[in-house]
């Protein structure tokens, strides 16, 4: 779409930004990249009066203009560098109306920057139920720019700005706040080397041009000459900025801001505080969400789940059957579209942890769980905001490591990242349920408990154990990024706007099925290939061995089995299989179990199909205990004992809970983190602790 | 005495801050010397702890807190 006019929305966080922008937007949204960052780029467009089309790019929150993490120094490059992309010719400032005063610190920086700027007072309800009285006319006399009053999330005052945006009505901002006498001729100097006249912006540029991606080398060490030339202080400038503004804010609002002391939705949320912040029913209550969330991401999701597994089986029948017999129906029906399902079936989990996730976001909770659990959590490294992904991580960890962006220390959602894979996700259960079904037997403990049932709940325990054991050995190896803080709003509790809800699933689903789909088929379209072709004519022998069983063309079902089983033994997957086996017998494994290996990289419930192919059963007539059996029938060559003994058993669970097996993971983490540094990190020591782990059980169990 | 050796309810005014990495990014969240304060609650394990200030509530880790010289006030002074 061609842009005729660009305008930023910036403002602290909880201003109610993302609600304006919503509501300005609405679906006409897409999520970009900020070029050489992990941040993503929010924007949208409003076509207005003119048919004319405004872009509206919402930056991250941030609570002045010296930034700190990367989400901050995104806002901050767009704003003062002008050659930046996006770059706005409008700025919309956002600010909470019943928390102005620290709002205004951000404000009359983006004022003294001199760029057309309106600001938007939101949250104008909450001001008056608080008894805040505002003289918005006032306030635009004194800053010398628009000042307009919304509710965004009841929608009211939209149209007003709107019709803001379509007058281009910007104001000429009246300079707020001068930097101090001394740096003044420091000012003077600066103007050959960026060419900014000296003033507020000229200052910035100076206290913070390490953060300005898009100036040379030459003339970030000019800039350093200068300052050490000058013997200049950046952190007491600031603090001397900081408090200077407050006090001319807090002389500003005298005269604008009238107070009586109602306190009604601070009083609200302090009553509601009592309890989800008591030490002992704040527990309860956020166990029980927990529960809640898992109980409904593992069992909710099932059903939409079989429902596109169905569809995507039922469209791969009906194309083997009625496409031309060849190689690229073949790759179109077991490589294509079978990863395309493995990418949608993710959806529902994904839409329903992002679900409860925003709702626990826009409610207000989710700083308090932060708050709760923060103290528990950095004990391993991790942050008190990890607890949710990592108890999403037992669904499933594809949406759960795209939760870990609301954790704002890097190196804390490095970590969660890192360890949340261990977490035993959903497609560990098929596995874990054949391979228990052979060796516990079915049993009860102390007339109580099924003994399959602990084995399993032991399983699960281990992922978690395991996942806090390693943030804590990790947390001493990954290094921090920028200075690490806990520093945070606790905002009032609110309804959640179900736009804004809506608007987040829509991005999430989205943001995976388009970030991490890519990867996801390429890769699958390797496995299918490595389990259809063969090195040289292997494949044709066996097509020749079994043409002389042909009844009218067709083999019987037993005889197509048993062709697969071959086919399958003599490709590429199968030679990789066998070329493991030395590797993988001092854990029990043997070429068989290999083959398995490596198409569970596609997910691991993938295991219990490759089984089933290589004990020749057709996916027909597949049935569990069927399968089970001719596994417990299975020898090993050389002892000729049977190959699935407790000790192969107990190993094989042990690899499939720590190993990383999933791909959409790796691609997830790659698009998380922007880098194939950790997802390689996350698939050396998970499969190498599964290789130690599984050592030790079958050496001293066998 | 420092902000992190406070109780809950107890209201104190600010006097100064200490060189510490985070000061500045205090002063932004409004943790300006001369301003009064009052401690809203701690965590159930001693920490965070969340404090009321310029009309807001705003949590932070002790570490954080020792950074802020506080003077005690009497707890009924209205913020």
């Amino acid at each position: 779409m061609k842009k005729d006019f660009q305008i930023a929305l910036v403002g602290n966080p909880n201003s109610g930004k993302s609600s304006l922008f919503n509501a300005l937007t609405g679906l006409n949204q897409k999520v970009g990249n900020f070029p050489g960052v992990t941040v993503d780029k929010k924007s949208g467009f409003l076509k207005i009066g003119n048919g004319d089309s405004v872009e509206i790019t919402d930056l991250p929150g941030t609570y002045s203009l010296y930034p700190r993490s990367e989400d901050e120094q995104v806002t901050f490059n767009v704003l003062l560098d002008t050659q930046n992309a996006s770059h706005p010719d409008l700025v919309l400032v956002v600010a909470d109306a019943s928390n102005l005063r620290r709002n205004l610190l951000f404000i009359t920086q983006i004022i003294d920057l001199g760029l057309p700027t309106a600001l938007i007072i939101n949250k104008m309800d909450l001001a008056k139920e608080q008894g805040m009285d505002l003289n918005l006319a006032a306030l635009s006399t004194h800053l010398g720019i628009p000042v307009l009053a919304t509710n965004a999330r009841k929608g009211e005052g939209i149209s007003e700005v709107k019709r803001l945006i379509a007058e281009r009505g910007a104001g000429q901002p009246l300079p707020f706040y001068l930097p101090s006498e001394e740096v003044q001729p420091i000012l003077q100097e600066l103007t050959p080397i960026n060419g900014l006249q000296p003033g507020y912006r000229s200052f910035i540029y100076l206290c913070n041009h390490d953060y300005l991606q898009n100036i040379s080398d030459k003339q970030h060490r000019e800039l350093d000459a200068l300052i050490s030339k000058h013997n200049i202080n950046i952190t007491q400038l600031q603090a001397r900025e900081t408090v200077r503004r407050y006090e001319q804010i807090t002389g500003l609002l005298g005269s604008i801001e009238k107070r009586s002391t109602k306190e009604v939705g601070k009083s609200r949320t302090e009553k509601i505080d009592r309890i989800l912040l008591h030490p002992v029913y704040g527990y309860v209550v956020f166990l029980g969400i927990l529960f809640f969330i898992f109980q409904s991401i593992f069992s909710w999701a099932s059903w939409p789940m079989e429902f596109i597994e169905t569809v995507f089986n039922q469209l791969g029948s009906w194309g083997s059957a009625n496409l031309p017999d060849a190689w690229y129906t073949d790759l179109l029906v077991n490589g294509v579209l079978a990863g395309l399902g493995g990418i949608i079936v993710f959806v529902p989990q994904i839409v329903l942890l992002f679900l409860f996730l925003s709702l626990l976001e826009e409610t207000g909770y989710m700083a308090r769980v932060s708050f709760l659990m923060d103290k528990l959590m950095r004990k391993f490294g991790l942050n008190g905001k990890s607890v949710v992904p990592l108890i999403g991580g037992y669904a499933c960890a594809v949406p759960s490591i795209m939760a870990t962006r609301s954790i704002n220390s890097w190196k804390e959602r490095i970590l969660t990242i890192m360890v949340l894979p261990l977490m035993s996700c959903s497609a560990r259960l098929p596995v874990y349920t054949l391979l228990i079904g052979m060796t516990v037997p079915e049993e009860r403990v102390l007339g109580l408990f099924n003994l399959q049932g602990l084995v399993m709940m032991a399983f699960y325990l281990l992922g978690f154990v395991a996942a806090i054991g390693s943030a804590m050995v990790m947390k001493w190896f990954i290094k921090e990024r920028n200075s690490s803080f806990f520093l945070l709003e606790m905002p009032i509790y609110q309804f959640p706007r179900w736009q804004n809800v809506g608007l987040t699933l829509v991005d999430k689903a989205k943001a995976f099925v388009f970030g991490a789909g890519k990867v996801i088929i390429v890769i699958s379209i390797i496995l299918w290939f490595m389990s259809s072709f063969g090195p040289g004519d292997a494949f044709e022998k066996l097509e020749q061995q079994f043409a002389t069983e042909l009844v009218d063309g067709e083999l019987s079902p037993e005889a197509e089995n048993e062709l697969n089983k071959l086919k399958l033994e003599h490709s590429y997957a199968g030679r990789m299989g066998k070329w493991m086996e030395p590797g993988i017998a001092p854990l029990g494994f043997d070429w068989k179990i290999g083959i398995s290996l490596v198409t569970s990289f596609a997910a691991r419930e993938v295991f219990v199909g490759t089984m089933a192919t290589i004990y020749s059963l057709g996916s027909e007539d597949f049935e569990e205990t069927t399968l089970r059996e001719k596994m417990m029938a299975d020898v090993h060559p050389t002892t000729g004992k049977p190959l699935y003994s407790t000790a192969t058993t107990f190993s094989l669970m042990l690899f499939y809970a720590f190993a990383m097996q999933c791909m959409s993971t790796l691609a997830i983490t790659y698009r998380e983190t922007k880098s194939w540094k950790w997802p390689a990190l996350q698939f050396f020591y998970m499969t190498g602790l599964a290789y130690l782990a599984s050592l030790l059980a079958y050496q001293l169990l066998s | 005495m420092r902000l992190s050796e406070l109780r809950t309810g107890q209201v104190a005014v600010i006097k100064s801050l200490g060189d510490h990495p985070i000061s500045n990014k205090l002063l932004e969240m409004g943790c300006l010397p001369g301003e009064l304060l009052r401690v809203r609650r701690i965590a159930p394990f001693g920490d965070p702890m969340a404090i009321e200030i310029l009309g807001y509530e705003l949590a932070m880790r002790l570490d954080e807190a020792e950074a802020i010289e506080v003077e005690v006030r009497p707890n009924f002074v209205q913020l």
